[in-house]
């Protein structure tokens, strides 16, 4: 689930001490914070301003924060192609140089190509270097050879939820497929493989599943319709293209469990491009990948799509990228794309709040056909 | 169906050239001897030894269809196309049924098709783009150094525009046809070493890529 640096340790350690001064009374709260506040000034620490009692004073309320995104690297071991790995370490330092730090930082899933532990263990290493906690979602390749092990034996849960700043965070495991390989006598390898082929149709559709929605329902429970939800999955939570599983099967089943909430966002990878759409409640936003861009599917782009130019072959890092999320005090979201040797593109809360209308971003020229 | 067709063309080739295909009373059998005829397919290697020549259609079929399982388990591989088509979208087609209305075309030796005409031109031109999509979706055929195939960034073929060629292409410094940016794609995301332009290969990618883009009209020069 959360990979642990040196840094990431010591902000849990801090986000406790936090935890603790809340559950005092007030008076005490105020004492023992205005101590640690005087402490942290007197010592020159320019994170003051942690020790505020924001969760005191306004429970509910969202405090505006950020956090950044890489997805989709898709790595091979280093001695048989560098090229994904270079384009990974670039999402790092780009992160990294971010300034202030993000949060913490999604990884929005299919770290490895073909699943093997190599692969991962490489991934799970680079990942180390982000100086900000990563909060860690599984892609199919990371999946079928042998349906989550390995990813598990290094990041913990595939599908857990957290609190942060007001909003109830939600990770899913949306590639969940019927086994297609049993009844064929496939290998692993094979499975894996024929799973990774996006444009391959002998595998089953994505699907969160009947366990994992029980699960959602009771995790929500507690939850109250006022507090903002982002899901983070790694196909997208609609019905986009089947036939490149562009496509959650029973996301409609999704979606209404999130319906009562007044802000829901939808954060996915798997797509590897511009992505936009709304649904009702719920805001969706594709992420980009550090390896390849995908082509727009030939059907079922969402109308509030802007798309990102098409990717010019002649720059191997062209339409590739990462991001950043933007949270404001409504829990609604600004999607920032970092479209590597290109302008970022922004595509914020009101573009989608007013259906298109406000802050389009600006269209494509050289589009996709 | 298919099946049943290619086991009736074995059957009849058996049955009509004698050359190719033998069903003969060897002289190393002995009168009494159980295995009096062998029956061999016409790849000249897979036989079959029968107590009589079949007599019935219903005993020459089931000697075709042994000798053709038998050919099937030592050659797996032959159901490639198949296992193609169960993968991979392949676009339909051009549907050439008008053709066998008649009209004209009766007692035109050279215009008057049959379904088997049709049969020919839709199984052998399906074949090469077939093959071009196996190709296309395999880093082992394409001869990648690095374990890209073609279909990590064009899943169906998509973004490859082959209508838009001839074009002039900046980074290459001339005008170029899709064989070309193939090429350039081999050479550099794929880290192959480039086709020649009649390699078997090219060919079927050329046959495949074209073949998506179907009912798209041509648009040469376009970028």
């Amino acid at each position: 689930m959360t990979i642990r640096s040196v840094e990431t340790k010591y902000l849990e350690r801090r986000e406790e001490i936090l935890r603790a001064l809340v559950n005092l009374d007030r008076r005490a709260f105020l004492r023992v914070s205005g101590a640690a506040a005087a402490i942290a000034a007197t010592r020159g620490i320019g994170h003051a301003h942690s020790f505020q009692p924001v969760r005191v004073d306004a429970p509910g309320a969202v405090e505006p924060f950020r956090f950044a995104y890489i997805s989709d690297s898709h790595l091979y071991e280093r001695k048989l192609n560098d090229r994904f790995i270079r384009s990974l370490l670039r999402a790092v330092d780009d992160v990294n140089a971010l300034d202030p730090q993000p949060d913490f930082v999604l990884y929005g899933g299919d770290l490895a190509q073909l699943g093997q532990p190599a692969e991962l263990d490489l991934g799970a290493q680079i990942l180390k270097e982000l100086k900000a906690p990563v909060k860690m979602m599984v892609g199919e390749h990371d999946w079928y050879l042998d349906l989550g092990e390995k990813w598990r034996s290094l990041f913990g849960k595939d599908v857990y939820s957290f609190d942060h700043k007001g909003i109830h965070f939600v990770v899913l495991n949306s590639v969940v497929e019927d086994d297609f390989w049993t009844v064929r006598g496939l290998t692993p390898m094979e499975r894996m493989k024929t799973v990774a082929g996006l444009d391959n149709r002998s595998q089953s559709n994505f699907q969160v599943g009947p366990p994992q929605r029980e699960w959602l329902t009771k995790d929500l429970e507690p939850v109250s319709d006022d507090t903002p939800v982002i899901v983070f999955s790694h196909s997208p939570l609609y019905h986009l293209y089947q036939g490149w599983n562009f496509w959650t099967i029973d996301a409609p089943e999704v979606q209404r469990i999130l319906a009562r909430f007044r802000h829901v966002t939808v954060i996915h990878g798997h797509t590897h491009q511009l992505l936009t759409n709304r649904i009702k409640n719920i805001h969706f936003h594709g992420m980009l990948s550090t390896a390849w861009p995908w082509p727009y599917a030939p059907q079922g782009l969402p109308e509030l799509t802007v798309q990102m130019n098409r990717p010019n072959p002649f720059n191997s890092q062209d339409g590739c990228g990462d991001g950043q999320v933007l949270v404001n005090a409504e829990g609604l979201v600004d999607k920032v794309y970092n479209l590597w040797n290109r302008n970022v593109v922004t595509v914020a809360h009101e573009y989608l709040e007013s259906n298109g209308v406000q802050k389009r971003p600006a269209a494509a020229n050289v589009a996709t056909y | 169906m298919k099946t049943t067709r290619s086991l009736r063309w074995f059957l009849v080739t058996c049955g009509l050239a004698s050359a190719a295909c033998t069903a003969d009373s060897g002289a190393d059998t002995k009168e009494g001897d159980p295995a009096n005829v062998r029956v061999q397919l016409c790849d000249g290697q897979t036989s079959l030894d029968l107590e009589s020549a079949p007599k019935t259609r219903s005993e020459g079929q089931a000697a075709a269809d042994a000798l053709m399982a038998s050919w099937k388990t030592k050659n797996p591989e032959k159901g490639w196309e198949e296992a193609v088509r169960s993968r991979h979208f392949l676009a339909p087609m051009h549907d050439n049924s008008a053709l066998l209305a008649g009209g004209q075309s009766t007692g035109d030796p050279g215009r008057a098709f049959t379904e088997r005409d049709l049969l020919v031109w839709e199984r052998e031109t399906g074949r090469l783009v077939a093959e071009g999509a196996r190709i296309f979706h395999s880093g082992d055929e394409l001869g990648s150094t690095i374990a890209v195939s073609c279909d990590m960034c064009h899943p169906d073929a998509a973004n490859t525009h082959p209508e838009t060629y001839p074009k002039y292409q900046t980074q290459i410094g001339k005008s170029v046809l899709l064989r070309d940016m193939i090429n350039w794609c081999l050479q550099h995301p794929v880290r192959a070493e480039k086709m020649a332009e009649d390699d078997p290969r090219m060919r079927a990618l050329e046959a495949y890529i074209y073949a998506q883009r179907t009912g798209t009209p041509l648009a040469y020069g376009k970028h």
